[in-house]
């Protein structure tokens, strides 16, 4: 379980995390939503250890996260996907994921073997199939399309075997289309993999069709927090986000 | 079994017989190398032919290592002539002032240039980029100033005079010209073959992440500050390798050993050669020296000439000579195949 409590980070003045407290229980699959600047992307730089907390804990089962650096922050379960697709560019799809792998099981500094390791094959082949990506395997990943990356950005956060996988926008970028196909590999990922899986979307239909728990987050602050519904109905989510064109009469 | 399965059924050991042949085939090519360099001596009588590959030995595994920081981890480091030069006087002074044998000598080199190198680079390898590249820069001139102005130990701009003593081991007398031939190639081929083990190791497949991505890298759990600090060791110790063949070739060390120039020649070594092959620093190394050979007999303007060359390379090929063979070669095969 990943519980965050009284999670704060300022810039300046400016408060990007302002006293956040939310609980996601293990296996749920949870959108966080709000305006741009409103500190989506902070939260979770914060709980990755991209970014130091100015207070409050982050808890991984029990375990308290806050200010390590990603590296131990990966090895505890919290994987991430980014925004834009943070990959290799030079490295192969197979590369990238059997080196991931490598990493993972701290064999990333050996030297008297070579590349690649076979006790690696079985887990990127298993990560590679799952996000659809096998057969793209011998192609570098500056030459896969902008869809393709962000899968393999995704491939390797999940061969890390998280127990929490972080999404930063996994459909930024892309046209409808390969929104849904992206959107629906997420949700097959969630309900293969047993995992826990928070995501950071924009587009309402998606988040509201597959997301049973929504996070509002608005100026830092929970806005609001619940199911699809609840947040439709919600004023003050109407008001600061939404709009009328999400809202419940509307969806109706 | 679906056609993607059996695909990739096949695909997996096909890649570990691979990395297996590929290491075998390192050894097969450094023992061919290693036997060709041998029998040189013999074919030819030329002196200045031994010291030319003598001079390739210790400038090869000089900027081959070089290139393992800036090719694979993407760090350019302006003052690893500074682990040339400590190389160098490192082990011209346990010679002169220990008397240990040989063997002894260079693995002590090798110990202290380790520790050198662990401090300075704990410093530089936490910076990025261009400031990485002026603090290597800034350790380099403090070291050579410290050779310059430690007269006493060093012998300042004078260098190490008086020879380098070289009691002969297990039956090797550098003093003679052909045994320190045939050491100078043995450390190379060894140098090399340990130097491209590292590049096709996990750790070298660390270090290709480090360069294309250094946040991500971090994000999958690597520990990217002490993965670069331990290439940087590492090259360092290849590199006072190199010193300890220049200061065995001419029986001294001179603070140029240490001075940024031969930094700014490694650099240019691996624009030359490419750095996206492993052996492009090795060509570089070859085609340099062949053209300070030629250029400084022909012309005393020898900076003007090597300066086309840096812009020929640098504007006319965009990369290095080795990079640009390799290019053009998978061009052909691509174009072939089709």
């Amino acid at each position: 379980m990943l519980e965050i409590r009284s999670l704060s980070k300022s810039f300046g003045g400016v408060k990007a995390t302002d006293n956040v407290t939310l609980d996601f229980a293990d296996g749920s699959l949870t959108a966080v939503i709000g305006p741009n600047g409103a500190g989506k992307s902070t939260f979770f730089n914060l709980i990755t250890g991209a970014l130091k907390p100015d207070s409050g804990q982050i808890l991984l089962n029990g375990v308290d996260m806050a200010g390590r650096s990603p590296p131990d922050i990966v090895r505890h379960g919290i994987g991430r996907a980014f925004q834009v697709a943070s990959i290799f560019p030079s490295l192969t799809v197979q590369e990238t994921m059997l080196a991931a792998v490598c990493a993972d099981q701290r064999r990333a500094s050996v030297l008297h073997r070579r590349f690649p390791l076979a006790e690696t094959r079985d887990r990127a082949e298993h990560a590679m199939e799952l996000l659809g990506l096998a057969s793209k395997r011998n192609r570098t990943a500056a030459t896969l399309s902008h869809g393709d990356q962000k899968l393999l950005d995704i491939a390797l956060a999940l061969v890390l075997d998280p127990k929490v996988l972080l999404l930063d926008e996994p459909t930024a970028g892309m046209g409808t289309e390969e929104r849904w196909r992206m959107i629906d590999k997420v949700r097959e990922l969630w309900e293969t993999q047993k995992i826990t899986v928070v995501f950071i979307e924009h587009d309402m239909d998606i988040v509201f069709k597959i997301a049973p728990e929504i996070v509002v987050l608005c100026y830092g602050r929970i806005l609001a927090t619940g199911t699809p519904d609840a947040i439709r109905r919600n004023e003050a989510v109407i008001e600061a986000y939404l709009g009328t064109e999400h809202h419940a009469g509307a969806a109706v | 079994m679906t056609e993607l399965q059996a695909e990739q059924a096949a695909v997996v050991p096909r890649i570990e017989s691979q990395s297996q042949r590929s290491r075998y085939r390192d050894v097969l090519i450094a023992l061919a190398a290693f036997a060709v360099l041998a029998i040189l001596p013999m074919l030819t009588g030329s002196k200045a032919l031994l010291d030319f590959v003598i001079r390739c030995s210790a400038f090869g595994l000089f900027a081959t290592s070089l290139n393992l920081l800036v090719g694979f981890t993407g760090m350019v480091s302006f003052g690893h002539g500074m682990f040339f030069g400590l190389g160098a006087y490192g082990f011209g002074l346990i010679m002169q002032r220990s008397g240990l044998p040989v063997p002894v000598a260079f693995v002590a080199t090798l110990v202290i240039t380790t520790l050198i190198a662990a401090v300075i680079g704990a410093i530089c390898v936490r910076l990025k980029e261009i400031y990485f590249a002026f603090v290597t820069l800034a350790f380099q001139m403090l070291i050579h100033s410290t050779i310059l102005s430690w007269v006493s130990l060093t012998g300042g701009d004078q260098g190490l005079r008086g020879g380098i003593p070289r009691p002969a081991f297990f039956g090797v007398d550098l003093s003679n010209h052909v045994h320190l031939y045939i050491t100078s190639c043995a450390l190379l081929v060894i140098g090399l073959l340990l130097m491209r083990q590292i590049a096709q190791s996990p750790f070298g497949y660390t270090l290709r992440m480090i360069r294309d991505n250094a946040t991500r890298a971090s994000f999958i759990g690597i520990d990217v500050w002490r993965a670069k600090l331990t290439i940087f060791v590492l090259a360092a110790l290849f590199a006072s390798t190199g010193g300890i063949i220049m200061a065995l070739f001419v029986s001294g060390a001179y603070p140029e050993f240490a001075y940024w120039t031969i930094s700014g020649e490694g650099i240019f070594i691996n624009m030359l050669g490419g750095v996206t092959t492993f052996l492009g620093p090795m060509v570089g190394t070859v085609l340099l020296l062949i053209l300070n050979d030629t250029v400084t007999r022909l012309t005393e303007y020898y900076g003007i000439v090597l300066g086309i060359v840096i812009l020929f390379f640098a504007i006319g090929l965009r990369k290095g000579l080795m990079d640009f063979v390799v290019e053009w070669y998978a061009r052909r095969r691509d174009g072939s195949g089709e």
